[in-house]
């Protein structure tokens, strides 16, 4: 069973990075990109029957940080 | 006064912090990640500076979940004293031992230098060797180092005193200029910057000698 896991700064949570991509947009020439946002795609092959409660205990306990972090899952 | 170092795959300052406590009196054991109990007469355990699992997935996050850090948190639970400093500050927040995270710098730079810092509160074994208010010089060497708590935690961190040092010319965009902060027992202390790296007068500064003199001092007078 595949599952995703998108792990995003929460919102409020300044994101130099995806600030950086956006001046380097700019730079770039394309015009009218006013927010970017940068996270990381993890995905998971886990045993059959896993259940979601399982793969969120996973995503709090390592997956995110969520101190800083939101964290969305997507079997696939 | 004995104190433990733990060695992660990666960290790199633990020699450096074995010979900060071993100048201020203290008796150094190093300890392997892999071990999955603390021994038990330690007086502080020390998490050091480096790359801890070369940083992967977030720093400090593949440490935090190391056998011997379950035995660290039993350890500050029981009273014990701790310190992180740089990767092991980022590896006590991703404990849950001190509250916060690190991010990336805000300039998004590894910033190597000496910056100066204010001593915000000396109500802890650690920073009863400076004044309050003290300004000290002491280097930083992090990518990570913007530390990040929420508007309600960033009051009740200042109601509490527990902010330990805060930059004089913020460096990373760290929340509050926070450099350090302690727990709510005072007990464990958690700084990016490095005071390991001046207690010699060839590191070019001895501004971190107050610190590990004062806890062994305090350690011992207990």
């Amino acid at each position: 069973m595949k599952v995703r896991v998108d792990v995003m700064l929460k919102t409020g949570v300044l994101d130099p990075q995806g600030e950086a991509v956006r001046h380097a947009l700019g730079n770039l020439g394309f015009e009218g990109v006013e927010k970017v946002r940068q996270g990381k795609v993890i995905e998971l092959d886990v045993a059959e029957g896993t259940s979601e409660e399982q793969i969120k205990d996973m995503c709090e306990k390592l997956l995110a940080n969520t101190v800083i972090e939101n964290y969305a899952i997507q079997v696939l | 006064m004995k104190a433990g170092v733990i060695v992660f795959p990666g960290s790199n300052c633990d020699r450096d912090l074995a010979v900060a406590f071993e100048r201020a009196g203290a008796q150094v054991q190093m300890i392997w990640h892999k071990e999955t109990e603390l021994p038990t007469d330690l007086d502080i355990v020390g998490v050091p500076g480096g790359f801890s699992f070369g940083d992967y997935l977030r720093c400090g996050a593949i440490a935090a979940q190391s056998p011997i850090t379950r035995s660290l948190i039993k350890h500050t639970e029981r009273g014990g004293y701790a310190i992180g400093i740089c990767n092991g500050f980022q590896v006590l927040t991703e404990t849950g031992i001190l509250p916060g995270a690190l991010m990336r710098n805000a300039n998004l730079k590894f910033i190597c230098k000496p910056v100066g810092l204010k001593v915000e509160t000396t109500e802890c074994d650690f920073l009863s060797g400076y004044a309050q208010g003290q300004e000290i010089t002491v280097p930083v060497a992090h990518h990570d180092g913007n530390y990040n708590v929420t508007d309600e935690k960033l009051a009740q961190l200042r109601d509490e005193g527990r902010i330990a040092f805060t930059y004089t010319d913020n460096p990373n965009g760290s929340t509050g200029d926070i450099a350090g902060v302690i727990s709510k027992n005072r007990r464990v202390l958690g700084m990016m910057p490095h005071p390991e790296r001046c207690v010699d007068a060839l590191h070019g500064g001895t501004d971190g000698v107050a610190m590990f003199r004062s806890l062994v001092d305090s350690v011992v007078a207990a």
